[in-house]
Parts: C-alpha cells; sequence; structure tokens
C-alpha cells in the first residue's frame, strides 16, 4: 500500500484541476508549485486527505529568484509522511514587493519560528503568524540579509583581482 | 543594546509575578541564549525564548564558496557530533552529483558517525546529570569522549570542528592507531557505560527529579516537528537510518528504543539505549571493514576526480592530477543545476540539507534543517506550570547545542 508520487500527483490534480503546476521528480523527491493563495488549501487537503497524510513539516524556507518577474521570493515546504515514508516539496511563490503569505501555525506549531525564521532573511510576511518578528538577526535590522541584492563581500574592495578566475 | 531590551513591562512595579533572565550566559543554559522566564514563585508562568546569539550567516556565507569548503561551516552546527554534520554534508553533495561511494567507505563513515553519535549523547546525559546535582557521572564519562576525540585526531587531525571527509570518501585511510583506538574504544567503553548507567538509571533522587518533567505527547511532539531522540521518547519509532537509510545503514542490525512519555527521564533512557545500539553497530562496523581483503581494504574513497584532490606526487607530475588540483582548490567546477534534500540521522534528529543550484560553482541557496531550532520552540509548552529547577532539567536535556539553533 505503498504511496507512489504518480498517485499523489493525480489525487492532488483530481482536488486541485489546473492550479497546481510545475510537477517534477528530482532525485526521487515530487515537487510541484502551488498558487499562492492557495497554499493552506493544499497544505490542508494534504494533512487531512485518508491516503496523503503528509502531517510532519520537515522544513519551511525561502529563496530569492530576482530575476524572476512577479515571483522572485519562493517558499519551499518539505512535507513528510511518516506512515509510507513518503517525502513532497511544495513551492509557492510571492512578488518581492508585496510577498504575502497565509502562515502555516495553525496546521503545524513547527511552522512558528519556521516562518519567522524566513521572515528574517527574505522579509515574506505570513499573514496570520501570531508573533512575526526576527529571530536571528537583531531586532532593529531594516533589511532581509539572505535575498541576493546583497554581496556577500564588499563590492568596494580593490585589493583583490579575481578576473583572471573568471569571477570579474 | 537598544532600550528594546530592558523596558520593563507597564505596572511591573505592582505585578505579582517575577522576570527572571535566564541567560544568554549563564552556566545552566549550556550555551548562548536567552529565557525571559515570568515566574509566580518558583513555578514558570511563561517564557520567552531569546536565540541568535551566535548566528553566522551560513547560509549566505554558502552562497560563494564551493562544496568543499562549505564543510568547515557545518562542522560548527551541532559541535557535538561534528562528523555527523560533515557527513551530512557529504552526502548531499554525493546525491547532487550522482556519485556512489564504495562500501568500505560507507562503513568507515558509519564507524565515526556512531562515534559521533555516542560523544552527542554520552555529554547530553551525564550534563542532564550535572544539573540534577551529580558531577561525578560527568567527569567519568569524558575520559572517553576524549578517546573518541583522540580516534578522530588519528583520522583527521582535528578534534572538535572535525571537517572530516572529503566528497567521495575520505582524505586518507585509517591508520593503524585509529583502528587500535577504536578496539580499545569497543573493548573499554561498554564496562564505563554500564557503571554510568547504575549512577543514574535507577537512583531514586534522579528519577523522581526528571521522571514527569518536561512531558510531551507523541502528538504534539509530530506536530513541533519533532525528531531524533526528543520523538523517540515520546514514543514514535522514526528514525532516519531505518527509513531513508543512507552510507548503507541498511546492512546493520540495530533496535530503536522508544519511550513511553516523552518526558525527561524517557528521553535520558533513549540516549542511554542508543548508546548501546551504536556500540553494536560500531562492532559491525569494525568487523565489517575488517573482512575486506587485498586491493579492497585500501579503499577509502570513491573515484571522482573532479572533486577529490588527486595524491600530491601526482599533481607534481601528471597534467590531468595537476589541472583537477588547481580546480578544486579555486573553486572552479561547475555544479549541476538541481535541488537535492538530504537527511542524516544527527545526534539531535533529522538534520537536513536541502540544496539548490543553478549550475554554478557554489550553492544558490543552501538551507540547513536543524533539529535544535525546530524543538526548542516547544520549550515554553514543556516547562508551563513547572518548577524553575525543572525548566532547567527540562532545557539540558532536550540537548540545545547554540551552534545549531542559531547556524
Amino acid at each position: 500500500m505503498s504511496l507512489i508520487n504518480d498517485h499523489i500527483r493525480q489525487r492532488l490534480s483530481e482536488k486541485f484541476p489546473e492550479q497546481l503546476t510545475g510537477f517534477e521528480e528530482t532525485y526521487g523527491m515530487l515537487s510541484f508549485e502551488a498558487p499562492r493563495d492557495l497554499n493552506l488549501k493544499v497544505l490542508s487537503f494534504l494533512y487531512d486527505d485518508e491516503e496523503l497524510k503528509f502531517r510532519f513539516l520537515t522544513d519551511l524556507c525561502g529563496v530569492h529568484y530576482p530575476t524572476q518577474q512577479e515571483r522572485e521570493i519562493a517558499v519551499v515546504y518539505h512535507l513528510h509522511n511518516m506512515v509510507d515514508n513518503v517525502r513532497i516539496r511544495m513551492k509557492i511563490f510571492a512578488p518581492v514587493s508585496k510577498p504575502d503569505v497565509y502562515t502555516a501555525t495553525g496546521l503545524f506549531s513547527a511552522a512558528n519560528w519556521m516562518e519567522r525564521e524566513t521572515y528574517d532573511f527574505f522579509g515574506v510576511n505570513f499573514v496570520g503568524h501570531p508573533k512575526l518578528k526576527r529571530i536571528l538577526n537583531v531586532d532593529e535590522m531594516d533589511y532581509f540579509p539572505l535575498r541576493k541584492e546583497f554581496p556577500l563581500e564588499d563590492q568596494t574592495r580593490i585589493d583583490k583581482d579575481d578576473e583572471m578566475f573568471g569571477r570579474g | 543594546m537598544s532600550e528594546q531590551h530592558i523596558k520593563l513591562p507597564e505596572g511591573s512595579i505592582e505585578k505579582t509575578t517575577t522576570t527572571l533572565n535566564l541567560g544568554p550566559t549563564h552556566p545552566a543554559t549550556h550555551g548562548v541564549m536567552q529565557n525571559i522566564l515570568e515566574l509566580d514563585g518558583e513555578r514558570v508562568v511563561s517564557t520567552e525564548q531569546t536565540i541568535g546569539y551566535i548566528h553566522r550567516a551560513f547560509e549566505k556565507l554558502a552562497e560563494r564558496r564551493p562544496l568543499a569548503q562549505i564543510t568547515t561551516l557545518t562542522d560548527r552546527l551541532n559541535y557535538c557530533s561534528s562528523p555527523i554534520n560533515n557527513m551530512g554534508w557529504h552526502l548531499t553533495c554525493e546525491k547532487l552529483l550522482g556519485i556512489k561511494t564504495p562500501k568500505r567507505v560507507d562503513y568507515l563513515r558509519v564507524i565515526i558517525m556512531e562515534l559521533a553519535r555516542i560523544s552527542d549523547h554520552l555529554i547530553c546525559n551525564s550534563i542532564v546529570g550535572v544539573d540534577a546535582g551529580a558531577y561525578t557521572g560527568f567527569l567519568y564519562v569524558m575520559q572517553y569522549r576524549e578517546l573518541i576525540y583522540e580516534i578522530y585526531e588519528e583520522i583527521c587531525g582535528a578534534r572538535l570542528t572535525t571537517n572530516m571527509g572529503r566528497i567521495g570518501g575520505f582524505e586518507r585511510n585509517f591508520n593503524n592507531i585509529a583502528f587500535e583506538k577504536i578496539e580499545k574504544f569497543l573493548r573499554e567503553y561498554p564496562k564505563v557505560l554500564k557503571e554510568f548507567e547504575n549512577l543514574f538509571q535507577r537512583n531514586r533522587i534522579f528519577m523522581e527529579r526528571t521522571m514527569g518533567t518536561g512531558a510531551i505527547s507523541a502528538d504534539r511532539a509530530l506536530n513541533y516537528g519533532f525528531t531524533g531522540p526528543n520523538l523517540r521518547a515520546a514514543g514514535v519509532d522514526y528514525d532516519v537510518r531505518v527509513h531513508t537509510p543512507y552510507s548503507s545503514y541498511e546492512d546493520f542490525q540495530f533496535n530503536i528504543p522508544v519511550g513511553t512519555t516523552g518526558d525527561n527521564y524517557d528521553r535520558w533512557l533513549v540516549r542511554e539505549k542508543e548508546m548501546w545500539e551504536s556500540l553494536s553497530i560500531i562492532e559491525q562496523a569494525y568487523q565489517k571493514v575488517q573482512d575486506f581483503k587485498g586491493a579492497e581494504a585500501e579503499i577509502y574513497h570513491a573515484d571522482v576526480p573532479e572533486y577529490y584532490l588527486p595524491p600530491k606526487a601526482d599533481v607534481y607530475t601528471k597534467m590531468e592530477a595537476l589541472i583537477y588540483h588547481f580546480k578544486i582548490i579555486m573553486g572552479e567546477t561547475d555544479i549541476p543545476a538541481g535541488e537535492v534534500y538530504q537527511a542524516v540521522e544527527a545526534g539531535n534528529g533529522e538534520l537536513g540539507f536541502y540544496l539548490v543550484s543553478d549550475g554554478g560553482r557554489s550553492p544558490y541557496r543552501l538551507h540547513f534543517r536543524r533539529p535544535c531550532f525546530i524543538y526548542y520552540q516547544a520549550y515554553e509548552e514543556l516547562i508551563k506550570g513547572a518548577m524553575l529547577s525543572d525548566a532547567i532539567m527540562t532545557m539540558s536535556s532536550l540537548n540545545l547545542i547554540a551552534g545549531e539553533l542559531d547556524a
């Protein structure tokens, strides 16, 4: 009775026809994209469904793609069905100008700090979060450091010449 | 420090409860973290955890480093069991690059990971003892952590932040001294562990201090994202080594100890029993390693010239070796585009690496799923209504490692 990726995909497509996109299987893990305003509906369907039972939130994090217009910030959920031992990955995309995403804290208590961390580093505004404030960085910080516009090295340094190494 | 941190709440003069700042540097926190406890007498009314005091932006740093240089960052996550983090990172890279490691490498890795697990659990369990007022056990088992560190030292030259192994295997074969020390450990440690157990397991004072405190139900533990010994103490037999075997864990026979109540005593017991299981895994792996004969007994890395440094003698005499050496050292090798999630069973639970690559030389994004960070948010629920002294015990029995909390 083990759950296979094709079946999960079929169940999801039946429930949310044409709304879920980008199904792919990378390194054995099924991955798909959900519309931003449907993230809670999809998560709770995955949680409650008799067959799917994705009831463990393994990980939640953000990724910044500055080149994608209107979908710069991705929020990535890793979910785990511990009964059948299957993992899936769900992504939602939000524009960097208004990164509002519904919080998953109602479903998973674990999402609380993970969302605070994602807010801290990417500025994702989790709507409905009980206490959305910075967690690892200082409260006074006024930028979101893991966004790609903040280069790691000081770009004004002149003592290093990286031209020969293709990093110019 | 800004005024936000020291601002007294409204009406704090008239209030009947006491606010206590536990940490950031307090002997009982065993790391740099702060708890703002609201106390009614000795009862904890509420708490607010503040973390991030040793945040070092590893995820940002990793975005400019080639894969091999990220290993040193993983050392500093859970620094009580760095080799597990190192191996987890190598496994992630190998998954992305599609590298298949030889069996002997897998078994050597298993030995090291289980030694690291023992040293991790040993610290946690003896610290729980220290917080209950029993210092003896801590000092006694410390000798054997020292022996484990000596084994690390023989293998990679470092003790705490090990940077052990390379993508595809180890940088050098285990030498005879390392094997002798592993044998010595296998010979002597069971006796010590037994004596350590005798000190605590049925000790009336210890049992009464730990039983029924800091308990969590299996349901809540899962909802809070608990993994590792803390989840198993609540009665869920989830172990990454069994559910998604990596590094040939499927070749070994071992049990997963589980508790029932999820309290401090069960957490202590689960860790204790896991040390026995780890010992048995090390014995099996050691036997398997000894069974390799001839040329097979010399294998300690996979054949991946793009990522594994060639021998120095070849670098001076062979053109390909020189090119690969240069490319690896300068971090000039492009990695394939893709997304991987690889988890290992670290000392505290599921340590996950989510690696997004866009085909460049360093990861586009790397996220560490740190078990500590995720389960520490349950601390408030665990200690609500408990005595202050139980709150201290709960903190140490959760095994909070500041490095893993903050990344």
